[in-house]
């Protein structure tokens, strides 16, 4: 641009004003306020400009609030990047479920091989049709069931003796008796005693004979065998270790059925305790086992304590929604007889979307991290690479332009081709390129970083290569250089001590507005996802988290502070390159 | 000023044979996510094939099994007539989706220039007039403000507040839902209502540095040896301001602005993309990010035709404005 090639010009004439100035006031010995100020170094005098500039200042704070921020702000903070927070919710998890048994369970003495297979579902079936013995399918009968007591039955193999047929006037009609049963007129007669009195068991010489009735008027009797017992109730044992055994069940069975509340077993002696629904059986004094009409199961699997059970069922028996145990509120719900016993544990998850509170001063985000250590940590790595990329171009482009600039001809030539040729090519599309391909090999984090930094440096180069080749070209050619060459001072001298100081300010101004411009691109290209990547922060893919719309609609702490802080930060740099630009160049003050 | 024009055309055309070539080189490192995903989806599809078969076979049909300098030889060959291939996302000519969607794109950066100009030049004016004033500093901060604004920072913002809590404008697309039925006159007005937003954003984002340009060109004006003169001749402020001033303004100015004009068709990839406008910017991140190279070197290419022209108007609008400016 024109007036960036005037400036230098500029400041050099007022170099030569201020000796001209400083030649008077030694002539007329006298110096007013106004040649007080302008006798001030240049430096000084841009100093004063810039303080001036109400806008650079204002600028400058921000710049020093956001450094602030920005570096010390990661120290300060007692959260870490990446650190996530938990928060504790109650959360209704199943306990353990009971449901009233329908099934049975039994128990075989020892020694008795039983086609359990065959048994057991015949029982039940002729259970459900108020038979009192289970038949094969022959029809055969091979067991009798009796029931002991509520819920306990016992199942006798049975072997029959002999069948008797009655007409309907009571009388016998046909009869087939066994050879033990035609022996015995006593049996005979006391079946049929026992038929008509419509009982099902009979005594003879203390022997016991059971009446079974097969079909109408038909009547057989057998000798049984007690070979199991079922039940439809379900003993848990409070050692887990410990199994039923058919005495065991046997001895309690008779004890229930005779109503008893004490029984002997195996030289222990057991205490039942009956309650509303369930009976607590003691051993001793100790709690030995549970016996109910529910089956319980933990959902841990692991087994559940009997003052748990007892809770359970007195819960169930009195219908109440809920109970407590050991300090604990557990709620039932029943559905078809099987109820779910559930309690509220403490369960802690990622704290995501919180409000802002006192912990996390601006809540926090979709991954439970807090959202102003994000931002602070998002700073600085916007800042980093601001500042890195910066450094790049200048490197690259001092260099380049100088050397374009001081030698000229066909150095020039090249140089200045190969900078069209950048200036060409079209940054945005080549940064997502570049994105995508970083995508697709899976680069590391933290390299994406410093790719990035490469590649934002090395396509913005051609800006400032181009304004140092201007201003070496126009500086060359004033007479301060053509005084150095006839003053005869060396080359290298002659570049480092006068070409390249007086390029000096327009590169600040450069650098503090590109400054600005990186990281609105470094943010653009995070936005998109394309630029720093999770877990790293920065204030572009902080707000990257809008492409989900339901946090842009609900969650506005989560963006709107990272799009600020980008707006200052980079409005900062804008109003400090401003400032610079009208403190360095004079002509722009009236 | 033919053999300059002369001279910077053919010098356009070396940079533009470089810059293709860089482009090419750089999207052929691309992985080959599309012709992958493809040839997965129709190895699935039957056919008898397997995945590196239709790879290989997909490869040679799109160019990729050629080396990078015979397959940039052979696609250059072929732009130089125009022909720059099928594009594999849209599957019709690059050319022609172009054709389609550029329309969108230069409608929109059309009406954000003219507002542009509109606002920001006499902005630029009056700042420049007030230096240090109060109504300076409004403006220039106004204008630095929408310089250092990410747009799509800004995009969403408008977006929460229109579309989400006002609920005036949709959030997404450039017709709404009953477009078909509408008359042509409401179409358009159906259009507009849908192009509102962005371009709110897109001028807001860009008026800055022509506001800028023009205070400083003004406040350069203004302290010149000719504007010291007319005030001194006893001229008043107005024509001052008006005749002298301004008009020599005008001249970086339209420099400037000249300058701009090929950008008006190179769409507003960020802007387009949020707002779903389907302009040549969004078509073309789209393609980008997709893989597909035709359409992706189109574009590029175009954008760097777009600035070299806009160089070389720049630079031969100085000439003609100027007339102090000899060209070499």
């Amino acid at each position: 641009m024109a007036d960036k090639d005037k400036i230098m010009k500029n400041d050099d004439n007022e170099n030569a004003s201020l000796k001209s100035t400083s030649n008077l006031t030694t002539n007329e010995n006298e110096m007013n306020e106004d040649q007080r100020v302008k006798i001030l170094s240049p430096g000084m005098l841009v100093i004063k400009r810039f303080i001036r500039n109400r806008l650079a200042i204002v600028g400058t704070i921000i710049l020093v609030a956001m450094m602030i921020f920005s570096f010390v702000g990661g120290l300060i903070s007692p959260y870490k990047e990446n650190q996530t927070f938990y928060e504790k919710s109650d959360i209704s998890k199943d306990f353990a479920s009971a449901s009233l048994s329908t099934s049975y369970s039994f128990y075989y003495a020892d020694g008795v091989t039983l086609e359990s297979s065959l048994v057991e579902p015949s029982f039940l079936k002729s259970l459900s049709m108020g038979d009192n013995f289970a038949t094969d399918k022959k029809g055969s009968f091979l067991y009798t069931i009796t029931e002991q007591s509520e819920g306990f039955y016992t199942i006798s193999r049975a072997t029959s003796l002999g069948s008797v047929t009655l007409n309907d006037d009571g009388t016998v009609n046909e009869s087939e008796f066994g050879a033990e049963l035609q022996s015995s007129d006593k049996l005979q007669s006391t079946l049929l005693t026992a038929i008509e009195t419509n009982e099902d068991s009979i005594e003879v010489d203390g022997n016991v004979y059971s009446v079974i009735s097969t079909k109408k008027n038909n009547y057989t009797l057998c000798s049984t065998e007690k070979v199991g017992v079922a039940t439809n109730k379900i003993i848990s044992l409070i050692d887990e270790n410990e199994a039923v055994s058919y005495e065991f069940v046997n001895a309690l069975e008779a004890a229930l059925a005779e109503d008893k509340k004490e029984l002997d077993y195996n030289g222990d002696s057991y205490r039942l305790e009956e309650n509303e629904g369930f009976d607590v059986l003691y051993k001793g004094e100790s709690e030995f086992a549970c016996i109910s009409e529910y089956s319980m199961n933990s959902e841990s699997g692991e087994a559940l304590p009997i003052e748990m059970r007892t809770a359970i069922l007195k819960a169930i028996t009195a219908r109440e929604k809920s109970f407590e145990y050991k300090g604990k509120e557990y709620t039932l719900k029943n559905k078809d007889k099987a109820y779910t016993i559930s309690t509220l544990t403490k369960k802690e998850l990622l704290d995501r979307h919180a409000a802002p509170s006192k912990q996390h001063w601006l809540g926090t985000d979709k991954d439970g991290m807090d959202n102003l250590t994000r931002l602070m940590y998002g700073g600085r790595i916007s800042l980093f690479i601001g500042f890195i990329v910066v450094i790049i171009e200048l490197f690259i482009g001092i260099i380049l332009g100088g050397m374009a600039g001081y030698f000229g001809g066909w150095v020039d030539n090249l140089i200045m081709r190969l900078v069209d040729i950048a200036i060409c090519i079209p940054a945005m599309p080549i940064y997502i390129i570049l994105g995508s391909i970083m995508d697709t090999n899976n680069v590391d984090a933290q390299f994406r970083i410093f790719y990035l930094m490469l590649v934002l440096g090395i396509l913005s180069w051609p800006g400032i290569a181009r304004m140092v080749r201007g201003q070496i070209l126009s500086l060359r050619e004033q007479e301060f250089m053509i005084a150095t060459e006839a003053t005869g001072i060396a080359v290298r001298r002659r570049i480092f001590r006068h070409l390249i100081p007086n390029v000096i300010p327009q590169l600040i101004v450069i650098a503090t507005m590109d400054l600005g411009s990186i990281i609105l691109t470094e943010a653009t290209l995070s936005f998109l996802g394309l630029g720093v990547k999770f877990p790293y922060a920065s204030w572009g893919n902080i707000i990257n988290a809008v492409n989900d719309s339901f946090v842009m609609t609900h969650y506005w702490y989560e963006w709107i502070p990272a799009g600020f802080l980008i707006l200052l930060t980079v409005l900062g740099f804008n109003f400090v390159g401003d400032g610079l630009r009208d403190a360095f160049d004079p002509k722009m003050k009236r | 000023m033919k053999k300059f024009i002369l001279k910077r055309l053919l010098m356009a055309v070396m940079i533009l044979f470089f810059v293709s070539f860089i482009i090419y080189a750089l999207m052929r490192c691309m992985p080959m996510d599309f012709v992958t995903a493809l040839a997965q989806k129709k190895a699935q599809s039957g056919a008898g094939k397997s995945v590196s078969e239709w790879i290989a076979q997909l490869n040679a049909v799109y160019g990729l099994d050629k080396g990078l300098l015979q397959g940039y030889g052979s696609w250059i060959a072929k732009a130089v007539t125009g022909d720059f291939g099928e594009s594999w996302k849209y599957t019709i000519p690059v050319t022609e989706k172009f054709g389609s969607v550029i329309w969108y794109s230069f409608v929109l950066n059309i009406i954000c220039f003219v507002l542009e100009m509109a606002i920001a030049i006499p902005l630029g004016i009056l700042a420049a007039r007030k230096q240090y004033s109060r109504t300076d500093y409004t403006i220039t901060t106004f204008a630095l403000m929408g310089i250092s604004l990410p747009s799509f920072f800004f995009a969403t913002v408008l977006k929460l507040i229109f579309c989400v809590k006002l609920g005036w404008f949709d959030l997404f697309g450039v017709v709404s839902k009953y477009h078909e039925t509408m008359t042509p006159f409401m179409k358009v007005l159906d259009m507009a209502h849908h192009y509102i937003l962005p371009v709110i954003t897109l001028t807001i984002v860009s008026i800055g540095s022509l506001m800028r340009y023009t205070r400083t060109n003004m406040l350069e004006v203004l302290n010149s040896d000719y504007i010291r003169t007319a005030r001194a001749k006893g001229l008043s402020e107005k024509v001052v301001i008006n005749k002298h001033a301004f008009r020599n303004t005008l001249i970086p100015i339209i420099t400037l602005v000249g300058g701009m004009l090929p950008g008006l068709f190179s769409g507003a990839m960020i802007t387009e993309t949020l707002f779903g406008i389907p302009g040549i910017g969004y078509v073309s991140y789209q393609a980008m990010v997709e893989g597909d190279i035709p359409f992706t070197m189109f574009y590029m290419l175009f954008l760097a035709m777009l600035t070299l022209l806009g160089t070389l108007l720049s630079d031969i609008l100085y000439a003609v404005v100027d007339p102090r400016v000899r060209v070499h």
